[in-house]
């Protein structure tokens, strides 16, 4: 927490958790298809399904999707915006246990067919985790650059991606370990202070065991990486 | 951020020979390694947001719920006819804050200011001191840095989540924020600060949060204009010499310790309170009928 999370943050009312949170999931699972988004079933859990209508949390996580940030003045008109451009968009239940009270599964098909799902939480404040991609634990906040390693359990991994990450000085801010079982699914999820170099996510997509990679960067789309 | 306790800022103040408000900016700018241009000017552009939101005001508008919405243009026409009992200063407050909340409700951008449940009540006392004092843009800035600073020991060492703490921890910490900023906008040091902040939470110890329908709305905005008329009340106490018998930094633990022991089905759970009376049943009803 720092100064500007007590002033502030900037953004479009009501309800912090329930509002600006629901923007900042729709916006990372964005950032995280990597595409327009054609289509969005979004699955609504607990708070979020009770109170989210009154909230306008479904506006927010739309508003959010179509890539807006939490102090966006359209954030209301999200729902008119994602018609007019011919997104469907799809709201239920959510089909998830033991979740956050305000937990959102959202699951998106961009224009060229890749496709995503997410689990999102919004924690309290603005703050959120991204809980779930793809069925997998996730567990980030969206306020870093954040690598994803799905691989295998295998010695070693966590060495080759921490150095690969050490010799291009980023710095790891977090760092946690997952696995289904002994040699099963694994999966590695690193917050970091600065980006990580793209041709170090390719490297690191096309080494052995490692079975995908998802990256999360806070530079902006269309915007020139340093 | 580094502060659990208000002393602690003070005695860096005394220390140093520097005010309140400069201790919270070099904490920023080492937080965030940002310059203290940089921290100054983000701090600018919040009172900007809130300027800018407080003059958008739309009283034809209601939020989507329809409990929200015209209030605060009641109040203004009221203040404009000129024979309230509180015409001038206090009036204005109320006004403000009512409208800032109902902004909030009806999906207008504002600041959270700790929490987008109570972001009427700074606003409503920093802005309408600057309609009615002569003051430099500089100052009210200094001011927002003295109510961050508070927020954020109250932050650290309690809670600003209503779900914690109840509303005592949302608009009791508001209106403590505006207290301590306004005492410094009337020439107070960090004494008067620090009293005019625990005069205003202990007079707002035990709120409960139980909004109906879960909804930042009822009561949550009215009560936006006791927090900012509880900032004036108390930091024109501190500045008369009155002090809170207990220290600050123990009313802020006092706050802490009786969020906890608050029943949770009075901590925005929607299960005690004016949640279920017979009015919110009604309205719950109505909504979940026309949202199904």
């Amino acid at each position: 927490m720092n100064l500007f999370d007590i002033i502030g943050p900037v953004m479009v009312g009501p309800s912090s958790s329930h509002t600006a949170g629901a923007v900042k999931i729709g916006y990372v699972a964005r950032r995280l298809l990597g595409e327009n988004v054609v289509s969005a079933d979004i699955g609504l859990y607990g708070s979020f399904l009770a109170t989210g209508k009154g909230h306008g949390t479904d506006a927010a996580l739309v508003a959010g999707i179509l890539g807006m940030k939490m102090d966006d003045d359209n954030i209301p008109n999200s729902l008119k915006i994602a018609k007019e451009k011919g997104i469907k968009v799809r709201f239920g239940k959510a089909d998830i246990k033991d979740a956050h009270p305000n937990s959102v599964e959202i699951k998106l098909v961009g224009e060229n067919g890749r496709q995503l799902s997410i689990v999102g939480e919004s924690v309290g404040g603005s703050l959120i985790n991204i809980a779930k991609i793809d069925g997998l634990d996730a567990n980030f906040s969206g306020d870093f650059p954040t690598l994803i390693v799905h691989n295998q359990d295998q010695p070693g991994h966590v060495a080759e991606v921490t150095g690969m990450l050490a010799e291009k000085s980023v710095n790891i801010a977090t760092m946690q370990l997952y696995r289904a079982n002994r040699g099963g699914n694994a999966v590695m999820v690193i917050e970091c202070d600065q980006e990580v170099p793209e041709k170090y996510l390719e490297w690191l997509k096309n080494l052995d065991g490692v079975n995908k990679v998802t990256y999360y960067s806070l530079i902006e789309e269309g915007e020139n990486e340093f | 951020m580094s502060f659990k306790k208000l002393s602690e800022i003070t005695a860096i103040s005394e220390d140093r020979k520097i005010p309140f408000w400069q201790v919270i900016l070099e904490d920023d700018m080492k937080e965030r390694g940002v310059t203290r241009e940089e921290s100054m000017k983000t701090m600018g552009s919040m009172l900007d947001t809130i300027t800018e939101a407080d003059a958008k005001y739309d009283a034809s508008i209601c939020s989507a719920s329809g409990m929200a919405g015209g209030d605060g243009g009641k109040i203004e026409a009221f203040r404009m006819k000129g024979n309230s009992l509180i015409d001038g200063f206090i009036l204005e407050v109320i006004e403000k804050a009512v409208k800032m909340g109902e902004s909030n409700a009806c999906m207008k951008r504002i600041v959270a200011m700790p929490t987008a449940g109570s972001c009427g009540v700074i606003p409503a006392v920093l802005l309408t001191y600057i309609k009615h004092k002569n003051v430099e843009r500089e100052r009210i800035i200094e001011a927002l840095y003295v109510a961050g600073g508070i927020g954020e020991v109250i932050a650290t060492s309690a809670s600003i989540s209503g779900a914690e703490g109840g509303c005592q921890a949302e608009i009791g910490s508001a209106g403590a924020m505006a207290a301590g900023a306004l005492a410094y906008l009337e020439g107070g040091g960090n004494e008067e600060i620090v009293h005019a902040a625990a005069l205003t939470l202990k007079n707002m110890l035990g709120l409960t949060c139980d909004p109906v329908a879960g909804l930042v709305e009822v009561p949550c905005i009215k009560r936006n204009a006791a927090g900012a008329v509880n900032a004036v009340v108390y930091s024109q106490m501190a500045m008369a010499g009155v002090r809170s018998a207990i220290e600050p930094d123990e009313v802020i633990e006092s706050m802490n310790r009786i969020g906890r022991l608050l029943p949770s089905c009075l901590k925005e759970t929607g299960q005690e309170g004016l949640a279920i009376t017979k009015s919110a049943e009604k309205i719950t009803e109505r909504l979940s009928m026309s949202w199904q």
